[in-house]
């Protein structure tokens, strides 16, 4: 089907042109998203941490937190964009892998039961 | 709307869990019965484009950030069901590997945009395109209402469940023990940014892929699981 093939170009694109979703926030001064902040953050705001938010935060440690390489922080946009890229790209490989091992679980290519 | 480890109490968190499971087998049984095999890397698209589309983090000069989901679109070309397993993917994904969601938020995260999202954005783009054929403008502009007011119903549940978290978990000094907003600021602000800005990217978004694909492959969209054309 040439349209999937478009759509996979499509997708790509998407991958190359993702850290303008993390430089757009930046420029225009804008926080995190509403109901995602950290435990400095939450400081800040209500003057407390709330004890059960301090103790369930921490429970995950994603390999690749916030879409950015462990100790690349500081690093500056072009470093965070660079991950933020990668990422894209990682989250996407396993996103699409998960979905296509689901596929063959949940449809088989049966052809005695397919009309 | 990636509500975070910590935000929720494990009432709500398990709530939604319990309301998730026989959701996502019963979504499971429905992509079975009715999703071609060669409909399997439409879907693979479909949630790598949630994904994407969920990074593309649009500001509020000097406020918050929020994004829009893609989920209705995935819910008009391949069904509300299939759009359920498609975005929980991109989520469970997304929570484990890059901290975006909290993991003991998956139920309420998947219940808020991969269940309620694609759902009424199906449900009112089909009302609204009812019988409209392949080329009708009506099908992109039902696509736009039906992601704007999608978002926007899944970002008012979500500021609901922030909301009634102090009315839940409090200390005996008074201080919240997750998300300390209540229902008087945590709803006006989750649907207010939404239906200001968010909102409005997935309708674009929506419509603007929608018209593309009517065009360009119209069969996409008479295929089994999806809303055919007329």
């Amino acid at each position: 089907m040439q349209v999937t093939r478009k759509l996979w170009i499509g997708l790509a694109i998407l991958i190359v042109l993702a850290p303008i979703g993390l430089i757009a926030p930046e420029y225009f001064k804008a926080g995190s998203a509403w109901g995602e902040w950290g435990a400095d953050e939450m400081q800040e705001l209500v003057g407390y941490i709330p004890q059960g938010l301090k103790k369930l935060a921490g429970l995950w440690s994603a390999p690749i937190p916030d879409y950015a390489f462990k100790g690349w922080e500081e690093k500056g946009l072009p470093h965070l964009s660079f991950a933020y890229i990668l990422s894209a790209g990682i989250g996407i490989g396993i996103t699409v892998a998960v979905i296509m091992l689901i596929g063959t679980i949940l449809v088989r290519k049966d052809k005695n039961s397919r009309k | 709307m990636h509500i975070p480890d910590g935000y929720l109490g494990p009432t709500t968190c398990g709530f939604f869990y319990v309301v998730m499971l026989p959701i996502w087998a019963f979504a499971s049984r429905i992509v079975k019965k009715t999703l071609d095999a060669k409909q399997v890397p439409l879907l693979a698209i479909g949630a790598a484009f949630s994904f994407m589309i969920m990074m593309f983090n649009v500001p509020i000069p000097g406020g918050t950030t929020g994004h829009a989901v893609g989920g209705v679109l995935v819910a008009i070309l391949l069904g509300p069901w299939a759009a359920c397993i498609a975005i929980t993917v991109a989520l469970v994904v997304q929570a484990l590997l890059f901290g975006d969601g909290g993991i003991t938020a998956v139920g309420a995260n998947c219940f808020n945009m991969a269940f309620v999202l694609p759902f009424t954005g199906y449900y009112i783009y089909k009302a609204i395109g009812y019988n409209a054929p392949c080329d009708s403008t009506r099908r992109v502009i039902a696509a736009g209402i039906a992601g704007y007011c999608a978002l926007n119903i899944a970002a008012g549940l979500t500021g609901f469940e922030f909301g009634i978290q102090p009315l839940l978990h409090k200390t005996a000094n008074g201080q919240a023990l997750y998300c300390p907003y209540g229902l008087n600021v945590a709803l006006p602000v989750m649907l207010g940014e939404h239906l200001l800005v968010f909102g409005w990217v997935e309708a674009i978004v929506t419509a603007l892929v929608v018209k593309y694909l009517l065009k360009q492959a119209p069969e996409l969209f008479a295929e089994k699981g999806g809303y055919p054309c007329k």
